[in-house]
């Protein structure tokens, strides 16, 4: 389809703002800007059917069952969108005396503490906006804490080979030498690569339990405390916190520090990559170097920065507004719907797990948490056809593709999380269709590399998109 | 309590019965029970819609909403067209999740493609990402893409925003940039300053223009300072005043970078806003985060993909040019709505309102008693005054009115902006009261 530029047509315009009521100011030649602004001219119509027209084109959780792994694509509840819309809160200027706000201070404060209780820490900050700005908080927390000790020594990170790839690049940025160590087949902490790698120069361990593979670390109180012993710090990784929450909490396995996604665990909109929000949570011996401010007081509240801050990661206070619609879900939920919504999330996985074994293989048999990941290499050994080929074929029955070749321990990886909020009957589909394909595979191998053939467009090329990359348009007459 | 499962107790039994347990429980064996919390969970129970929008409502309503604003300082209370909150509403764009899987995501991929191009157009840069955090977290990333094994010092100017002289310098904490703040002169960067600390060590140099005190900086001689030393030039812009201002690039930029907020975002209590990034040609695959980019699908049709993903943290892990994967995609479309819905025109418009009212309502102050501070230098729609009266008195009086005054910067400092939502009547009434409350030496 056309891009907005090329639908532009010259003098079609909207009426968006008054006239000047006062005298206009006009700025000397030198300071104006000499290369013409161009932006397309439209209608208001021709714009509103533009974006209408895109968003046929984009696949949506309301749009069907999104069972991505790792990301958690529960569904978007109209009741956070709703309270996060109230001009009580959108129309708050972030630096607004604090009298003024009081009812923003109140929410993050109430939004803290509850997180505080689903994750077992004592303090937590807002700031960062997603969870890999998360990890990069939690890290620099873990950083200051040695470093303040006059410890200068612990350099080091140590990331299981399962994790996500913002682990090891977060620890980088944080200024850490990553240590890499090997997993277990089902994704768990090697203990005796853990012990190896622990030293004098270990600042910590950062991990998601359950881990990649979807399984519960059970040996997670025994590796916690080798990292402890070794004078490190524990960093949970909060990616996969839907599995578990309500049910056991990351304080109580030994970490001293972890992140969220509320556009995972906790409902908020991935608004096509975000908006998100990436809390950051921390046991009392950490707090005095959380970003600042934080809300003091229990009313009325007040901001104050830590006296050992690591200083700001961003503007004000964090994605405020994401906060809102998380605090909504929560209050919602409650002490009986937060562990629910583990409970079924972990149910519906095992349950699409338990069907879909009797066609494919699973890297790792036997009950998971709240994801599971499939193992092609054999079905690609026998008929050529890739969990890519099955993954674009999912989408001509309207199903969203799992994850893709992640975890990078598990060839030919599909990794599937339906989450709490998919029915049976979208499940039983999406068995089917799994199934389906897997047919088609032995029977017609070749077929499926040319799916999908329904969507928008065919397999893109990649290759010549990165090779020669074209990053925006440019007019023959440009 | 409230829920979104869509599971009956039937079919849970069906299920169970599928993976061979007896219970939601025991598919939790896993977890050892010296894991498990001791006691009850501390919190309240589950509540219907109606009483949680309640609740909502209450809290917001705890929060004072100011009729009339005369505070900026890094979030701009700008007019948001209809079209723009109606466009970000849709489901499809509110709940898809980054466009990995191209075949379904082409409409937000073209929304990104068009995005990049439109950030482009606004800085007169080469390439734009699809967005980062916000300016303060832009500004501390395009400091990091131009280091090197030699270049490991990042120069910034003090008459940045606190916050993002703040977040750089976070930034460099975590990855060992040695920070050096240029010193303020007159309300504007320390040129001499700048050129005598820009050396074989300089990655760069960062400048907000118009800077924190609204003032617009000699942004083409600053930028000629840290290129003689072979350093980068990063510009912070402010996108309203970009639509009139010498682009980023004709003042010598190697990266352009600001926060979209006041292009269509409310105020929100400080987000979610959006970090925009734009470089030259040379420096594309350094960007740190998201990019789509321009192909062919199997059958020639012209479509986009997320695109140099080599640069990214899922395939390089350590070695990355940044660790950032969720963006701010929804707040970039809005930004994009936005410049679409004004056009060029539009923006323009906008542009000159803002600083045509900064002016006027600069001059009203001036004769209520709060002078001017730097007042032969250009400005655009934010400037500092004096204050008679302590600064901290003049915003609890305003307060009580219902107007958002100026933001004090000391005792005898205040910084005001300007919108184009700031009528002459609301400026008129503003200064009559300001002069009120300078004849009695304090209240209203």
């Amino acid at each position: 389809m056309k891009l907005i530029f090329e639908k532009s047509c010259g003098g079609h315009r909207l009426d968006l703002l008054p006239p000047c009521d006062v005298p206009v100011k006009s700025y000397p030649d030198e300071l104006l800007r000499k290369k013409t602004l161009l932006l397309p001219e439209l209608s208001e119509n021709e714009i509103s059917r533009h974006y209408t027209k895109l968003a046929g084109r984009t696949f949506g959780v309301n749009d069907g069952c999104y069972p991505l792994g790792s990301c958690t694509m529960k569904y978007n509840p109209k009741v956070n969108e709703t309270a996060a819309a109230l001009p009580g809160f959108t129309k708050i200027h972030p630096l607004q005396p604090e009298s003024s706000v009081q009812g923003c201070l109140h929410a993050l404060k109430l939004a803290e503490t509850l997180l505080c209780e689903i994750t077992g820490m004592d303090r937590m900050t807002f700031q960062p906006a997603a969870g890999a700005h998360g990890e990069f908080t939690g890290l620099l927390l873990i950083k200051a804490y040695h470093e303040h000790r006059g410890d200068f020594g612990r350099r080091k990170i140590i990331v299981p080979d399962s994790a996500h790839g913002t682990n090891p690049a977060s620890a980088s940025m944080a200024g850490f030498t990553v240590v890499s160590i090997p997993s277990g087949p089902d994704g768990c902490v090697d203990l005796t690569a853990l012990k190896e790698a622990v030293g004098e120069d270990t600042a910590g361990l950062m991990l998601t339990n359950p881990n990649t593979v979807g399984l519960f670390d059970k040996n997670i109180l025994e590796i916690t405390k080798i990292v402890h012993e070794a004078g490190g710090l524990n960093y949970y990784d909060g990616a996969n916190l839907n599995a578990v929450v309500g049910i056991v909490r990351p304080g109580d396995m030994g970490f001293d520090v972890v992140h969220l996604n509320l556009h995972k665990t906790f409902s908020t909109p991935h608004g096509g990559g975000g908006p998100g929000s990436g809390p950051v949570g921390c046991k009392a011996l950490l707090a005095e170097f959380l970003p600042g401010p934080t809300v003091e007081g229990d009313g009325p509240y007040r901001l104050e920065t830590p006296e050992h801050s690591i200083g700001k990661v961003k503007a004000f206070y964090g994605n405020f507004l994401v906060v809102i619609r998380a605090l909504a879900y929560i209050l919602t939920l409650g002490r009986e719907g937060i562990p629910d919504a583990a409970r079924y999330a972990v149910l519906h996985a095992n349950y699409m797990k338990a069907e879909l074994s009797r066609d494919y293989d699973m890297a790792c048999p036997g009950l998971c948490m709240h994801e599971f990941v499939m193992c092609l290499e054999e079905l690609k050994k026998q008929t050529g056809v890739s969990a890519l080929d099955i993954a674009k074929g999912l989408l001509d029955d309207g199903i969203h593709p799992p994850t893709m070749y992640f975890p990078l321990i598990v060839p030919e990886a599909l990794m599937v999380e339906p989450t709490e909020t998919e029915s049976k009957e979208t499940m039983d589909e999406v068995i089917r269709v799994f199934r389906k394909l897997k047919e088609r595979a032995v029977r017609e191998p070749e077929a499926m590399h040319e799916l999908p053939l329904t969507a928008a467009v065919r397999r893109l090329d990649e290759v010549t998109a990165a090779r020669h990359p074209k990053l925006k348009y440019e007019a023959e007459t440009e | 309590m409230g829920s979104y499962i869509a599971t009956s107790v039937q079919e849970r039994e069906e299920m169970l019965a599928s993976v061979g347990v007896g219970s939601l429980d025991e598919l939790f064996a896993d977890i050892p029970s010296e894991v498990r919390k001791k006691g009850k969970w501390d919190l309240p129970p589950g509540r219907s819609e109606m009483e949680v929008l309640a609740y909502m409502e209450r809290l917001a309503s705890q929060n004072q909403v100011f009729r009339s604003v005369f505070r900026g300082a890094g979030a701009y209370d700008h007019y948001i067209p209809q079209i723009v909150k109606s466009v970000v509403s849709k489901e499809e764009f509110l709940t898809t999740y980054t466009p990995y899987q191209a075949e379904v995501s082409q409409g937000v991929l073209q929304s990104i493609f068009e995005y990049q191009t439109m950030i482009c157009r606004l800085t007169g840069m080469d390439a734009s990402n699809a967005s980062v955090y916000d300016g303060a977290s832009a500004a501390a990333e395009a400091a990091a893409m131009c280091r090197d094994r030699k270049r490991n010092q990042v120069l910034v100017s003090a008459t940045a925003h606190p916050d993002t002289i703040r977040t750089i310098r976070t930034y460099c904490f975590g990855n060992g940039m040695e920070f050096l703040l240029v010193p303020e002169k007159d309300g504007m960067t320390d040129i001499e300053f700048a050129a005598a600390y820009s050396n074989a060590q300089t990655a760069c140099l960062y400048v907000q223009q118009p800077n924190y005190y609204g003032l617009i900086e000699d942004a083409g001689t600053l930028g000629a300072a840290v290129h003689q030393a072979g350093g980068k030039y990063i510009m912070g812009i402010n996108p309203i005043a970009a639509a009139i201002l010498k682009t980023p690039r004709e003042c010598g930029a190697d990266i352009a970078v600001g926060d979209g907020q006041p292009l269509g975002m409310p105020l929100g209590y400080g987000g979610p806003y959006l970090g925009f990034m734009a470089c030259t040609a040379d420096l594309t695959r350094k960007l740190p985060g998201r990019i789509a980019g321009e192909t062919v699908d199997a059958k020639g049709r012209r479509g986009y993909v997320l695109t140099l993903q080599a640069r990214e943290q899922h395939i390089r892990r350590e070695k990355a040019s940044s660790n950032i994967c969720s963006n701010q995609a929804l707040c970039a479309m809005t930004m994009a709505v936005y410049m679409a819905a004004m056009g060029a025109e539009g923006m323009a418009q906008a542009a000159s309102l803002c600083a045509s009212k900064a002016a006027y309502l600069r001059n009203g102050l001036k004769e209520a008693g709060f002078l001017p501070v730097y007042g032969s230098r250009p400005f655009f729609h934010e400037f500092v005054t004096t204050s008679p009266i302590p600064a901290g008195e003049v915003e609890k009086q305003l307060e009580k009115v219902g107007i958002l005054g100026g933001l004090p910067l000391a005792e005898d400092r205040i910084l005001w902006c300007c919108t184009e939502k700031n009528s002459r009547e609301d400026m008129d009434e503003l200064t009559g009261l300001l002069k009120k409350m300078t004849e009695r030496g304090g209240g209203l």
